[in-house]
Protein backbone atom coordinates (compact mmCIF):
# COMPACT_ATOMS: atom_id res chain seq x y z
CA UNK A 1 0.00 0.00 0.00
CA UNK A 2 1.09 3.52 -0.90
CA UNK A 3 2.52 5.46 2.07
CA UNK A 4 4.24 8.74 2.75
CA UNK A 5 7.60 8.18 4.51
CA UNK A 6 8.16 9.57 8.00
CA UNK A 7 11.79 10.26 8.96
CA UNK A 8 13.06 10.46 12.53
CA UNK A 9 15.69 13.06 13.50
CA UNK A 10 16.43 12.80 17.21
CA UNK A 11 13.11 13.39 18.91
CA UNK A 12 11.59 14.99 15.82
CA UNK A 13 9.60 13.41 13.04
CA UNK A 14 9.95 14.87 9.55
CA UNK A 15 7.38 14.36 6.82
CA UNK A 16 7.85 15.72 3.33
CA UNK A 17 4.70 15.47 1.26
CA UNK A 18 5.74 15.27 -2.37
CA UNK A 19 2.74 13.69 -4.06
CA UNK A 20 -0.75 14.92 -4.79
CA UNK A 21 -2.48 13.02 -1.98
CA UNK A 22 -5.83 11.35 -2.43
CA UNK A 23 -8.03 11.35 0.65
CA UNK A 24 -7.22 7.85 1.86
CA UNK A 25 -3.49 8.53 1.60
CA UNK A 26 -3.96 11.67 3.73
CA UNK A 27 -5.84 9.65 6.36
CA UNK A 28 -3.14 6.96 6.34
CA UNK A 29 -0.51 9.63 6.94
CA UNK A 30 -2.50 10.99 9.89
CA UNK A 31 -2.73 7.51 11.40
CA UNK A 32 0.93 6.69 10.75
CA UNK A 33 2.10 9.98 12.24
CA UNK A 34 0.17 9.62 15.49
CA UNK A 35 1.42 6.05 15.83
CA UNK A 36 5.03 7.10 15.21
CA UNK A 37 4.79 9.92 17.78
CA UNK A 38 4.04 7.28 20.39
CA UNK A 39 6.45 4.61 19.09
CA UNK A 40 9.39 7.04 18.80
CA UNK A 41 8.47 9.22 21.80
CA UNK A 42 8.67 12.20 19.45
CA UNK A 43 8.41 15.71 20.88
CA UNK A 44 7.96 17.49 17.59
CA UNK A 45 6.57 16.94 14.11
CA UNK A 46 7.67 18.89 11.06
CA UNK A 47 5.42 18.64 8.01
CA UNK A 48 7.03 20.01 4.86
CA UNK A 49 4.41 20.92 2.26
CA UNK A 50 6.67 22.98 -0.02
CA UNK A 51 6.06 20.55 -2.87
CA UNK A 52 2.26 20.70 -2.53
CA UNK A 53 0.58 22.94 -5.10
CA UNK A 54 -2.81 22.50 -3.46
CA UNK A 55 -4.23 22.23 0.04
CA UNK A 56 -7.98 21.76 -0.04
CA UNK A 57 -10.36 21.47 2.92
CA UNK A 58 -9.73 17.76 3.31
CA UNK A 59 -5.95 18.01 3.41
CA UNK A 60 -6.24 21.15 5.56
CA UNK A 61 -8.43 19.33 8.03
CA UNK A 62 -6.03 16.39 8.08
CA UNK A 63 -3.20 18.79 8.95
CA UNK A 64 -5.27 20.49 11.70
CA UNK A 65 -6.36 17.17 13.15
CA UNK A 66 -2.85 15.77 13.08
CA UNK A 67 -1.59 18.83 14.98
CA UNK A 68 -4.38 18.44 17.53
CA UNK A 69 -3.69 14.74 18.01
CA UNK A 70 0.04 15.38 18.29
CA UNK A 71 -0.63 18.04 20.95
CA UNK A 72 -2.63 15.55 23.00
CA UNK A 73 0.31 13.15 22.66
CA UNK A 74 2.64 15.90 23.92
CA UNK A 75 4.28 16.66 20.59
CA UNK A 76 4.31 20.01 18.79
CA UNK A 77 3.60 20.29 15.07
CA UNK A 78 4.97 22.84 12.66
CA UNK A 79 3.90 23.02 9.02
CA UNK A 80 6.62 24.47 6.82
CA UNK A 81 7.07 25.67 3.26
CA UNK A 82 3.54 26.55 2.25
CA UNK A 83 3.50 28.15 -1.21
CA UNK A 84 2.06 31.70 -1.34
CA UNK A 85 -0.66 30.71 -3.83
CA UNK A 86 -1.72 27.90 -1.51
CA UNK A 87 -1.88 30.26 1.47
CA UNK A 88 -4.04 32.76 -0.46
CA UNK A 89 -6.37 30.01 -1.64
CA UNK A 90 -6.70 28.49 1.84
CA UNK A 91 -7.78 31.79 3.36
CA UNK A 92 -10.31 32.48 0.59
CA UNK A 93 -11.64 28.98 0.96
CA UNK A 94 -12.26 29.85 4.61
CA UNK A 95 -9.81 27.45 6.16
CA UNK A 96 -7.51 29.02 8.72
CA UNK A 97 -5.71 25.97 10.11
CA UNK A 98 -6.56 26.79 13.73
CA UNK A 99 -3.95 25.58 16.18
CA UNK A 100 -1.36 24.82 13.53
CA UNK A 101 2.02 26.48 13.85
CA UNK A 102 3.69 27.38 10.58
CA UNK A 103 7.16 28.42 9.48
CA UNK A 104 8.55 29.53 6.13
CA UNK A 105 11.05 26.70 5.79
CA UNK A 106 12.43 23.62 7.53
CA UNK A 107 15.23 25.53 9.25
CA UNK A 108 12.83 28.02 10.82
CA UNK A 109 10.47 25.21 11.68
CA UNK A 110 13.25 23.45 13.57
CA UNK A 111 14.06 26.69 15.36
CA UNK A 112 10.42 26.97 16.37
CA UNK A 113 10.64 23.49 17.83
CA UNK A 114 13.74 24.50 19.78
CA UNK A 115 16.18 22.67 17.54
CA UNK A 116 19.10 23.93 15.51
CA UNK A 117 21.09 22.49 12.63
CA UNK A 118 24.34 23.57 14.26
CA UNK B 1 -23.78 12.99 -20.97
CA UNK B 2 -24.30 11.57 -17.53
CA UNK B 3 -26.65 8.66 -18.00
CA UNK B 4 -27.69 7.93 -14.42
CA UNK B 5 -30.53 10.40 -14.37
CA UNK B 6 -32.55 12.34 -16.89
CA UNK B 7 -32.88 15.12 -14.32
CA UNK B 8 -29.13 15.45 -14.06
CA UNK B 9 -28.99 15.86 -17.80
CA UNK B 10 -31.72 18.49 -17.76
CA UNK B 11 -29.95 20.43 -15.01
CA UNK B 12 -26.75 20.19 -17.00
CA UNK B 13 -28.37 21.52 -20.18
CA UNK B 14 -30.03 24.38 -18.32
CA UNK B 15 -26.74 25.46 -16.75
CA UNK B 16 -24.77 25.17 -19.97
CA UNK B 17 -27.04 27.61 -21.73
CA UNK B 18 -26.14 30.41 -19.34
CA UNK B 19 -22.74 31.23 -20.78
CA UNK B 20 -22.74 32.56 -24.30
CA UNK B 21 -19.22 31.70 -25.28
CA UNK B 22 -17.41 29.27 -27.50
CA UNK B 23 -16.67 25.98 -25.82
CA UNK B 24 -13.98 23.62 -26.99
CA UNK B 25 -11.94 20.58 -26.05
CA UNK B 26 -14.72 19.12 -23.97
CA UNK B 27 -13.71 16.18 -21.80
CA UNK B 28 -15.79 14.17 -19.34
CA UNK B 29 -14.12 12.79 -16.23
CA UNK B 30 -15.97 10.27 -14.07
CA UNK B 31 -16.07 10.90 -10.32
CA UNK B 32 -16.35 7.75 -8.25
CA UNK B 33 -13.22 7.34 -6.14
CA UNK B 34 -10.50 9.29 -4.30
CA UNK B 35 -8.18 8.64 -7.22
CA UNK B 36 -10.66 10.25 -9.62
CA UNK B 37 -10.38 13.48 -7.60
CA UNK B 38 -6.58 13.45 -7.96
CA UNK B 39 -6.93 12.75 -11.69
CA UNK B 40 -9.37 15.64 -12.07
CA UNK B 41 -7.02 18.03 -10.24
CA UNK B 42 -4.33 17.14 -12.77
CA UNK B 43 -6.68 17.65 -15.73
CA UNK B 44 -7.88 21.02 -14.42
CA UNK B 45 -4.31 22.15 -13.80
CA UNK B 46 -3.37 21.27 -17.39
CA UNK B 47 -6.24 23.36 -18.76
CA UNK B 48 -5.48 26.27 -16.45
CA UNK B 49 -1.90 26.17 -17.70
CA UNK B 50 -3.07 25.96 -21.33
CA UNK B 51 -4.87 29.31 -21.07
CA UNK B 52 -2.03 30.73 -18.95
CA UNK B 53 -3.95 31.44 -15.78
CA UNK B 54 -1.77 33.01 -13.10
CA UNK B 55 -0.38 30.61 -10.49
CA UNK B 56 -2.80 31.96 -7.89
CA UNK B 57 -5.82 31.56 -10.17
CA UNK B 58 -4.66 28.06 -11.14
CA UNK B 59 -4.45 27.13 -7.49
CA UNK B 60 -7.89 28.58 -6.76
CA UNK B 61 -9.52 26.77 -9.67
CA UNK B 62 -7.90 23.42 -8.90
CA UNK B 63 -8.84 23.75 -5.22
CA UNK B 64 -12.46 24.56 -6.10
CA UNK B 65 -12.51 21.57 -8.45
CA UNK B 66 -11.19 19.35 -5.67
CA UNK B 67 -13.88 20.52 -3.23
CA UNK B 68 -16.72 20.11 -5.72
CA UNK B 69 -15.47 16.73 -6.90
CA UNK B 70 -15.40 15.49 -3.32
CA UNK B 71 -18.96 16.77 -2.81
CA UNK B 72 -20.08 14.94 -5.95
CA UNK B 73 -18.65 11.69 -4.61
CA UNK B 74 -19.51 12.08 -0.94
CA UNK B 75 -22.98 13.63 -1.11
CA UNK B 76 -24.05 12.89 -4.69
CA UNK B 77 -23.02 9.24 -4.62
CA UNK B 78 -20.69 9.81 -7.56
CA UNK B 79 -21.18 11.42 -10.92
CA UNK B 80 -19.05 13.14 -13.48
CA UNK B 81 -17.52 16.44 -14.44
CA UNK B 82 -17.27 18.04 -17.84
CA UNK B 83 -14.21 20.19 -18.52
CA UNK B 84 -14.18 22.79 -21.27
CA UNK B 85 -12.15 25.73 -22.45
CA UNK B 86 -14.17 28.94 -22.87
CA UNK B 87 -13.66 31.83 -25.26
CA UNK B 88 -16.08 34.76 -25.17
CA UNK B 89 -14.18 36.71 -27.80
CA UNK B 90 -12.33 38.83 -25.25
CA UNK B 91 -10.79 36.33 -22.91
CA UNK B 92 -10.18 32.65 -22.29
CA UNK B 93 -11.53 30.64 -19.43
CA UNK B 94 -11.92 27.16 -18.01
CA UNK B 95 -15.39 25.81 -17.24
CA UNK B 96 -16.27 22.83 -15.09
CA UNK B 97 -19.70 21.26 -14.84
CA UNK B 98 -20.26 18.76 -12.03
CA UNK B 99 -23.29 16.52 -12.23
CA UNK B 100 -24.61 13.83 -9.94
CA UNK B 101 -27.79 11.82 -9.61
CA UNK B 102 -27.84 12.01 -5.82
CA UNK B 103 -30.37 13.36 -3.32
CA UNK B 104 -30.00 17.01 -4.35
CA UNK B 105 -30.09 19.91 -1.90
CA UNK B 106 -33.41 20.91 -0.26
CA UNK B 107 -32.19 24.29 1.01
CA UNK B 108 -29.59 25.87 -1.25
CA UNK B 109 -29.14 29.02 0.84
CA UNK B 110 -28.35 26.91 3.86
CA UNK B 111 -25.98 24.68 1.89
CA UNK B 112 -24.12 27.78 0.71
CA UNK B 113 -23.58 29.02 4.26
CA UNK B 114 -20.03 28.78 5.59
CA UNK B 115 -19.76 26.00 8.10
CA UNK B 116 -23.03 24.26 7.26
CA UNK B 117 -22.60 20.57 6.54
CA UNK B 118 -24.94 17.63 6.25
CA UNK B 119 -22.17 15.09 6.28
CA UNK B 120 -19.64 15.78 9.01
CA UNK B 121 -17.28 17.82 6.83
CA UNK B 122 -16.17 21.37 7.45
CA UNK B 123 -19.00 22.86 5.42
CA UNK B 124 -16.63 24.78 3.17
CA UNK B 125 -17.05 22.79 -0.04
CA UNK B 126 -19.79 24.81 -1.73
CA UNK B 127 -19.43 28.16 0.03
CA UNK B 128 -15.64 28.08 -0.13
CA UNK B 129 -15.36 27.04 -3.76
CA UNK B 130 -17.83 29.77 -4.76
CA UNK B 131 -15.30 32.33 -3.50
CA UNK B 132 -12.51 30.76 -5.53
CA UNK B 133 -14.10 31.04 -8.99
CA UNK B 134 -15.56 33.82 -11.19
CA UNK B 135 -18.80 32.09 -12.16
CA UNK B 136 -20.78 29.78 -9.92
CA UNK B 137 -24.24 28.35 -10.58
CA UNK B 138 -26.16 25.52 -8.97
CA UNK B 139 -29.24 23.74 -10.14
CA UNK B 140 -30.79 21.01 -8.07
CA UNK B 141 -33.90 18.92 -7.69
CA UNK B 142 -34.51 17.16 -4.43
CA UNK B 143 -34.30 13.41 -4.79
CA UNK B 144 -33.00 13.60 -8.33
CA UNK B 145 -29.61 15.20 -8.41
CA UNK B 146 -27.70 18.39 -8.84
CA UNK B 147 -25.42 20.22 -11.21
CA UNK B 148 -22.81 22.80 -10.30
CA UNK B 149 -21.24 24.94 -12.98
CA UNK B 150 -18.11 27.01 -12.32
CA UNK B 151 -15.75 29.00 -14.48
CA UNK B 152 -12.55 30.94 -14.08
CA UNK B 153 -11.53 33.59 -16.60
CA UNK B 154 -8.04 34.67 -17.48
CA UNK B 155 -7.46 38.20 -16.19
Amino acid sequence: MERIPILRMGDLLLVTIQVDMHDRLAMTLQDDLTQRIVDDSAKGVLIDISALDLVDSFIGRMISNTAAMAAILDARTVVVGMQPAVAITLVELGLNLVGVKTALNVERGMALLGKSFR
Amino acid sequence: MYAASATAELLQTRLRERYRSVRKDSVIVPLRTDEDVVHLRKQVRERALAIKLSLIDQTKLVTAASELARNTIKYGGGGEVQLELLDDGLRDGVALLFVDGGPGIPDLDLALTDGYTSGGGLGLGLSGSRRLVDEFEIDTRVGEGMAVSVAKWKR
